[in-house]
């Protein structure tokens, strides 16, 4: 089922667009990523498709329905960019207030814990740091079980676990069938997340599609997808290239072209070892590429 | 939806005891006058001086909550996005006025009871106990000045509206016949402040609380005000 539809939509701010006739949809258990510079029309398009904004063009359907409609916020969870609390509301008080608007929520002691908020589950939020507010933000996004959740630049301010925290969620909740509506500046982010990718320049959606199909094969090097675990110092060695580890048993070699030779030996190597491939891709780190021409 | 902004309203209530500015205003400075100018006679009024300040107090506690206190926060929540984020939950925007208006009546009961019994222990004798009265005219008198606070924390900036809702309280405490009688304030004066809404709170209560009734006057100046300020804020209060 369609979660989001967006058509034509448009939004001016005195002289300035801020977004122009961006047209998108959204599936329900999908990652849509909305990529773009700061200004770029990121927040302003989430936020008219959160009823928070009125767009001066266009139209939005959630859920079928219109954005701001009551049945509507049952059914959304949304993480602001910006902090959004109360200056003196304890974390844990948060968490269950958010949960006690919800009909279902989830359970407030599973999301201090997941979200590693335990240890201030009694501070104040003007306490907290900006990785603590960061993920508290995230938990009232997400204490109401939501069908779509809205995340602005979620992990801005999260250190390395908050970061790898926040991304097993939104692995979490495509696999549930959540749609997620994710926006970053941060390739990475896309790379790991994205089932589609919408790029926003200047207010216009300059690119759409599953990031596979807006790559382009620049900078030549081998992604590979494995089934378990390897030992990368080892493989690096032997091949005489870098090995970055993208996530899980997903690893990326640079530094050594990648030509026949090259993926036959990693093959052979990895054969030796019975280790099974599951993607292994020759072309480019081309997204990166690809984003930097369209948003320059 | 009553579950929802009873969880609201208590959260209110809760950050409402955790601000100590907040209680400073709201029940502190009321019953500080009380309790200062009963003891310390100085002030120029008719008969005792409980009589005369108590009524005065409890239109001041009413000037305080639903217009200073209501305003200040509500101002600054709106600053830092709160209002906005608020209204993307299935509480909303109804739910969230609703809330901060069930907590406000609330925080004036109990300053009512803490002003009546602070006035009591003072020795207060109200000649007529019209409590009804007084609950209809403290009402009105709520929804005058909250209508105010709205319409003062939907516009300005958080630190502007700081500054001007502080002055109003200063203003409305001078010229609100609440610690000095209007007969002692320059004609001009008095007459314009008989137009504002506090003179009107704090007459309409200290008739109600004398053997006389109050007059249609206060009443009538009172409800202008509170449908004049409710409109204005509904029309004009920005969310972000």
């Amino acid at each position: 089922m369609t979660a989001i539809v967006c058509e034509g939509l448009a939004k001016r701010y005195d002289d300035i667009v801020a977004v122009d006739d961006v047209s998108f949809t959204v599936e329900r258990g999908e990652v849509f990523v909305l990529l773009g510079r700061n200004g770029a029309g990121k927040t302003t398009t989430v936020e008219i498709i959160e009823g928070l904004r009125e767009p001066d063009d266009g139209t939005v359907e959630v859920l079928g329905r219109a954005p701001a409609h009551a049945d509507v916020r049952a059914q959304i969870g949304v993480m602001p960019q910006r902090g959004d609390l109360y200056a003196g509301i304890k974390t844990e008080e948060a968490v269950r207030l958010f949960a006690s608007f919800y009909d279902e929520p989830d359970d407030p002691e599973r999301l201090l814990a997941l979200l590693d908020l335990e240890r201030v589950r009694r501070s104040t939020y003007r306490r907290l740091s900006g990785g603590e507010k960061r993920r508290l933000s995230l938990a009232l996004a997400l204490v109401g079980r939501p069908k779509i959740a809205f995340l602005d630049e979620p992990t801005a301010e999260m250190d390395v676990e908050g970061r790898a925290t926040t991304w097993e969620l939104v692995r979490e909740m495509r696999g549930s069938g959540v749609a997620v509506v994710l926006t970053t500046h941060e390739l990475d982010e896309v790379e790991r997340l994205a089932d589609r990718v919408g790029i926003l320049r200047e207010g216009k959606l300059v690119a759409h599609g599953p990031p596979s199909e807006l790559a382009s094969d620049r900078l030549p090097e081998i992604t590979v997808s494995l089934a378990s675990a390897i030992d990368t110092d080892t493989l690096a060695f032997f091949l005489g290239t870098t090995i970055e580890t993208l996530h899980d048993n997903t690893y990326r070699l640079t530094g050594a072209t990648p030509d026949p030779s090259l993926v036959s030996r990693l093959t052979t190597w990895l054969a030796a070892r019975g280790v099974l491939v599951r993607t292994l891709r020759v072309g480019g780190r081309s997204l990166e590429e690809v984003y930097m021409e369209l948003t320059r | 939806m009553i579950r929802r902004i009873a969880a609201q309203a208590r959260l209110e209530l809760a950050l409402t005891l955790r601000r100590g500015e907040s209680l400073l205003v709201t029940i502190g400075i009321p019953v500080g006058i009380l309790v200062f100018f009963t003891l310390v006679d100085v002030l120029p009024h008719p008969g005792r001086a409980v009589d005369f300040l108590t009524p005065g107090v409890l239109a001041l506690s009413v000037v305080s909550s639903a217009m200073t206190s209501l305003s200040i926060s509500t101002g600054f929540e709106r600053h830092a996005g709160v209002l906005r984020r608020l209204g993307t939950t299935p509480l909303g925007r109804t739910g969230l006025l609703a809330a901060k208006l069930a907590a406000l009546a609330v925080v004036i009961a109990a300053q009512v009871a803490v002003v009546v019994g602070a006035a009591l222990l003072l020795g207060w004798g109200p000649r007529g106990a019209a409590w009804i009265e007084a609950a209809v005219v403290l009402t009105l008198g709520t929804a005058a000045f909250a209508g105010l606070g709205f319409l003062l924390a939907g516009r300005l900036r958080a630190e502007t509206n700081l500054a001007v809702s502080n002055a109003l309280f200063l203003i409305f405490l001078l010229t609100g016949g609440i610690v000095v009688p209007l007969s002692r304030l320059p004609d001009g004066a008095a007459a314009i402040a008989r137009l504002l809404p506090a003179e009107p709170l704090a007459t309409a209560l200290r008739e109600a609380f004398a053997s006389q009734g109050a007059g249609a006057g206060t009443f009538v100046t009172l409800a202008v005000w509170a449908i004049v300020t409710c409109g204005l804020a509904v029309r004009t209060f920005r969310w972000d």
